[in-house]
């Protein structure tokens, strides 16, 4: 009760942040972290098969998925979110299928652009990470004996993952950025309710700076993650004492 | 002798000049043009428009014959008090801001909403209960947008665009149930066009006026407030005898 006066007080004679725009913004934050979230995740489970796959000595394999890394890092996330927002309703009858509902909506279009973007970048820092790794290890592994997806899940990702991991928390930072363009489907994330705030309130300064202070605060707290894990598992490679 | 001349020549042009003034046989309009369909040009160059047919039938009421001068958006009230023309009647919205400067007539059209939905939809009235749960398409910062995310943002989903185009496409791609624009504008872009069959839901919006503004208005000089009276009775005598409907029905269909 008294957090709920000392938060009206604090509002209190502001024109822009009343209550009902603070939820905008708070239903934003929801929005854009559910949908980072997600695409990061299913990114994520994609991308370690493609990038083991994309490694792969035969041709059939290894082409399909250069291609889609190929196509997917060449063209802004932008088109793509158009695409395949837009581009899906020209399929004759999608809208009788069972996947209309899920599709109707712009969260799942955006999700499914932002998760094949991110898989597509994932793909490459693992891969990059993959060929990254110390003959050595490799020779040592062959000379105990070790079957080549022995040698794949003992030696060669346990590794890899590792080196990985600073290029990947920039991915990660990239792609919360880069999900501020959700609001031109319609998707009310941090941007949509930063721009819905400055058309309402012809407040651009406002609106915006508290957008870009949010997405900060997201910043920071995945930097900190990331430099928590970068701690505790690359902990081999800092300097003793 | 020649002195009282030209004294007498001068002062017959000053009270020439005033009687002008004061009287109005002829007044002229500042307009800024295009801007359909209250003011553009036929392809054939003719001033036309719903603004210009009005004022055209306003100064035949009155007696008085009018001309009509193009004047950019930004420049349009200081050419007013420059005398370059003696009223403003392009789709001038009145507000408290203007009227510190400007004297107003009466409001002579409020640009309604109106939903529009596929003329399949089973929606046949526009209210809270049966918007319940829908997606609405808004453009973005419209007055619209206002108005349906303070009326039904917290009931169904208000889906908002930046252009109307994006708009219609997700309508027809039934991403939307409905849409809430400027009527004339949904008339142009849904109603009159091949995108596929649409229907009015329910009434024209225009209340309420915090939102929707008191209307058009026509300006004039503070101190004319004799010409916009002239220009108040010409307008309630149009809109008696049926002249100004016409003319409204021309433009933006049946009420």
């Amino acid at each position: 009760m008294e957090l709920v006066n000392w938060f009206n007080e604090l509002l209190a004679g502001n024109l822009i942040f009343t209550p009902q725009t603070l939820g905008y913004y708070w239903n934003g934050v929801v929005t854009t972290t559910q949908l980072v979230f997600l695409s990061l995740l299913v990114g994520l489970v994609m991308a370690v098969p493609l990038s083991i796959l994309r490694g792969s000595k035969h041709r059939w394999i290894k082409l399909p998925i250069y291609a889609y890394t190929y196509v997917f890092r060449g063209t802004p996330l932008l088109i793509q979110l158009y695409i395949i927002y837009y581009g899906v309703v020209f399929v004759d009858g999608i809208q009788q299928t069972f996947l209309w509902p899920l599709l109707r909506e712009a969260f799942y279009p955006a999700l499914i652009a932002f998760t094949l973007n991110t898989a597509a970048y994932t793909t490459e820092i693992f891969h990059g990470a993959i060929k990254a790794t110390a003959r050595g290890e490799i020779e040592a592994a062959r000379a105990y004996g070790m079957s080549d997806r022995m040698m794949m899940r003992r030696i060669i990702l346990p590794s890899a993952f590792r080196r990985a991991l600073p290029a990947y928390g920039n991915e990660v930072i990239f792609m919360l950025h880069a999900s501020a363009i959700a609001s031109v489907v319609t998707l009310m994330d941090i941007t949509g309710a930063a721009r819905f705030v400055y058309a309402r309130y012809y407040a651009p300064f406002e609106a915006f700076l508290f957008a870009a202070a949010i997405y900060l605060c997201l910043t920071f707290a995945i930097l900190y993650f990331f430099r928590f894990l970068e701690r505790r598992l690359l902990a081999h490679l800092r300097p003793q004492n | 002798m020649k002195k009282l001349l030209t004294v007498s020549i001068l002062g017959l042009a000053l009270a020439a000049g005033t009687t002008q003034a004061r009287d109005y046989d002829h007044v002229r309009f500042g307009v800024d043009v295009p801007y359909e369909p209250m003011e553009y040009r036929t392809p054939e160059g003719e001033l036309t428009g719903f603004d210009i047919e009005l004022g055209n039938a306003l100064c035949a009421e009155m007696g008085v014959t009018c001309e009509w001068i193009e004047q950019e958006w930004d420049g349009i009230v200081p050419g007013l008090m420059a005398r370059n023309y003696d009223a403003i009647m392009s789709s001038m919205t009145i507000n408290d801001e203007r009227r510190q400067s400007l004297l107003f007539s009466d409001p002579y059209i409020t640009m309604p909403g109106a939903w529009f939905a596929p003329a399949g939809s089973d929606l046949e009235e526009a209210n809270e209960e049966t918007l319940a749960g829908l997606s609405i398409g808004v453009q973005r910062g419209t007055t619209y947008d206002s108005y349906a995310t303070d009326a039904f943002g917290s009931t169904a989903n208000v889906n908002r665009y930046s252009t109307a185009d994006d708009m219609m496409l997700d309508m027809e791609a039934q991403r939307l149930d409905i849409v809430f624009l400027e009527f004339a504008v949904g008339q142009s872009t849904l109603l009159d066009s091949d995108a596929g069959d649409f229907k009015v839901v329910g009434e024209m919006v225009t209340e309420p006026a915090e939102i929707f503004g008191e209307g058009f208005g026509i300006a004039f000089r503070q101190r004319d407030t004799a010409l916009a009276e002239r220009f108040n009775e010409a307008l309630a005598t149009l809109k008696e005898d049926g002249t100004y409907d016409e003319i409204y029905e021309r433009y933006f269909g049946e009420e």
